[in-house]
């Protein structure tokens, strides 16, 4: 089933979402190209978060796999289980069946263990597979992700040819860890996300942080965007925001301007390592306070 | 291709994307004018270093007859996120697009902006259009940097074409480097250098992991099917930490007319390599490998260049060493790690704080490599203090004052790592 672009920026919305015109469209075009999409961004701009937002948009199951360094088809797609292999070969041993019937049965789906890429083609509804940090895996792996990605079909030698139900969405994720293969990005779809601007920033915090008030929530997106013009090492993404302004709000904070030293203690929530901590002491804290409340 | 592609690249001035719906027709085809301008908009594309196929253009097309054309608000980030596979694709898009589509004009650095490495490179070939006599010139300052300097082989007189060109630029000193189209094309050098690093430590790497154990654990697994009889035996790869590099540049003021230069290379090894990292020193030390990471190439060189211009004063080696090794060895360095210092070796600071640093790192590196500029010098002998109590924990004690000399590095770092 295919929403019509409205819809879709429609159901982002209602399902908490704060989303730009243009990823919508992207989430729009995926499913009218049948083609998976490739978010890019810096950490912390909320890409894993569109995975999550999509699934619900369509209802549909989340099927997550967080990609890493030496990730294999055993961790990505199907193993064995093996004990429970030992314990079948075991009983059916000692009640005298011969070997190869026990092949044949130690060899069945009920010994198969699904890893996230089998589970996403086998539903019945298609569900959205989310590929987090693709970059982080091998170029391997990512050889093999290709040829699943177009042809939806995987063949599991003990069991043959297993074809997609359904076709599912697919989200892949990157950080830049590492340059993807220009085949891979040629497959999908592109969208680079940005950190969000004061005015969404504003609207992602009024949604996620229930309560909390409008001109409160614009001041701290105000000064997380002030935060993230500073030359830091680690720029603070939008759960960092979310999580600062969660506890501006827990202390009952209703003008940033009322207390700058609370916001400069506070300010830990933002600035996650030493140098950047030192960096943005008390009296810089306060000149962007000055700045932007 | 044929045909001059300034021709494709002229902006037409009616806006056509909506001219089949406007006009009624049905909505799976598309006019023949319509398509040509799909076509020509997609070669567009290419010229500008977009890497644009079949499949993009026909879903493109279906793009164009769907329903949501009637929108026009949709068009341009619908073909944004088709046709773009990369950042930069992504930030220069909305510039071809308006050019193209809105008859805007470009600003002249997007159409030059060619990627280094497309098989083609229409760019240059317009750039060649606007002055024809700018290889013959070219050649000409090759000839008089060799006369003022004879490190410039002779053989480079009288070759006009492209390949010439990059092979006088690899020899060239980088200090003699002054056009404009030269440097970039001495960064573009730079950058693909590091690529080139890069990709052979990688092939060298997976050769030798081909030594292979037997892993018991997943052997008796697999051989449960034959009652625990070893028939289907498992192998064990040996996995090997990546090659890590970690690059120190000297930003000072006797450094400047290479800088430019080496913070180019810089954001290459730290694109390429998935180990590296780099940091700028003049008279402070400052970890940068963040800022070269995954952003624009201009917009991370230009903030770099300005972070190494520096404050003019001296060097202090010593010092800079110091907080890298109190602040950034523990985790920036591994056992596979290659320390590179680009340096000239002037130090304003006190060498046997030099020394002792040099000392420290020496313990913690598998290899420590110095690179300096002014080897290549005629008459250059590490006279510098700094150099001088530097040196005897330097693994190699290499020249850069040119691309061919940083590219002569590569079979040392295989060797090593």
């Amino acid at each position: 089933m295919t929403l019509k672009h409205e819809e879709i920026a429609d159901k982002l919305a209602a399902v908490g979402y704060v989303a730009d015109h243009d990823i919508a469209t992207a989430l729009w075009l995926m499913d009218f190209l049948k083609r998976p999409l490739l978010l890019e961004g810096e950490a912390g701009v909320g890409k894993t978060e569109v995975g999550k937002a999509l699934a619900a948009v369509h209802g549909a199951e989340l099927i997550r796999l967080q990609c890493y360094e030496g990730l294999d088809q055993n961790a990505a797609l199907y193993e064995w289980n093996y004990q429970r292999q030992l314990l079948a070969i075991k009983a059916r041993e000692s009640i005298g069946e011969n070997a190869d019937a026990i092949e044949e049965h130690i060899f069945s789906e009920t010994y198969l263990l699904e890893r996230p890429l089998l589970a996403a083609i086998r539903r019945n509804k298609p569900p959205v597979l989310l590929i987090d940090e693709v970059d982080r895996a091998d170029e391997e792996f990512e050889a093999f992700l290709l040829e699943l990605l177009s042809d939806f079909q995987v063949s599991i030698p003990e069991l043959g040819t297993i074809k997609a139900t359904a076709i599912p969405r697919v989200v892949l994720t990157s950080n830049g860890t590492r340059e993807l293969s220009d085949a891979l990005r040629r497959r999908c779809l592109y969208h680079y996300i940005d950190f969000p601007d004061v005015d969404r920033e504003a609207k992602i915090i009024l949604t996620r942080v229930p309560g909390i008030d409008t001109a409160l929530a614009l001041q701290i997106a105000r000064m997380v965007a002030a935060v993230r013009k500073e030359d830091l090492r680690k720029v603070p993404g939008v759960a960092e925001t979310l999580d600062w302004a969660a506890t501006l709000f827990g202390l009952e904070m209703h003008d940033l301007r009322q207390e700058p030293e609370a916001i400069y203690e506070t300010m830990i929530c933002l600035l996650k390592t030493q140098e950047d901590r030192a960096r943005v002491t008390r009296e810089v804290s306060e000149r962007l306070l000055g700045k932007v409340a | 291709m044929t045909g001059n592609p300034q021709e494709v690249r002229r902006p037409h001035g009616d806006p056509a994307l909506d001219t089949p719906l406007r006009k009624g027709e049905r909505r799976d085809s598309l006019s023949a004018p319509a398509r040509r301008r799909l076509a020509g908009f997609g070669r567009t594309l290419r010229d500008n270093g977009f890497r644009i196929g079949l499949a993009e253009t026909r879903d493109a097309l279906a793009i164009l007859t769907s329903p949501a054309a009637i929108q026009p608000t949709l068009l341009k980030p619908a073909l944004r996120a088709l046709f773009c596979a990369t950042h930069s694709d992504w930030e220069r898009f909305d510039e071809v697009f308006d050019a193209f589509w809105l008859g805007r004009s470009m600003r002249q650095r997007l159409v030059l902006a060619g990627m280094p490495s497309a098989p083609r490179a229409p760019p240059r070939r317009v750039a060649e259009a606007h002055v024809p006599q700018e290889a013959l010139g070219l050649t000409d300052h090759a000839e008089r940097r060799s006369d003022d300097n004879a490190e410039t082989p002779a053989d480079s007189r009288g070759r006009r074409e492209g390949a010439s060109r990059t092979e006088v630029l690899t020899t060239t000193d980088l200090r003699h480097i002054v056009d404009p189209d030269d440097i970039a094309a001495t960064h573009a050098l730079a950058a693909r250098l590091a690529h080139i690093m890069r990709v052979r430590l990688v092939r060298r790497e997976q050769i030798r992991k081909r030594g292979r154990r037997l892993d018991l654990r997943r052997t008796i697994h697999r051989n449960i099917s034959h009652g625990g009889t070893l028939l289907d035996l498992a192998w064990r790869r040996r996995k090997s930490k990546p090659v890590r590099l970690v690059v120190l540049l000297d930003a000072s003021g006797s450094m400047n007319l290479y800088t430019a230069f080496f913070v180019r290379f810089l954001h290459g090894v730290v694109d390429e390599f998935r180990e590296a990292e780099a940091f700028v020193f003049h008279t402070r030390l400052a970890h940068v490998s963040p800022s070269l990471r995954d952003r624009d190439v201009t917009r991370a060189v230009e903030k770099l260049s300005l972070m190494a211009q520096g404050i003019g004063g001296g060097t202090r080696i010593g010092e800079c060493l110091a907080t890298f090794n109190r602040w950034h060895a523990r985790r920036v360095i591994n056992s596979r790690t290659a320390l590179m210092i680009v340096s000239d070796g002037y130090d304003t600071g006190e060498p046997n704080q030099l020394g002792q640093e040099m000392r420290r790192l020496r313990r913690r590196c598998k290899r420590i490599i110095w690179l300096n500029p002014l080897i290549g010098w005629r008459d250059y002998s590490p006279q510098a203090r700094g150099m001088q109590a530097a040196l005897p924990y330097v693994d190699l004690f290499a020249p850069a004052h040119n691309l061919a000399s940083l590219a002569a590095l590569e079979p040392y770092l295989v060797r090593i790592l």
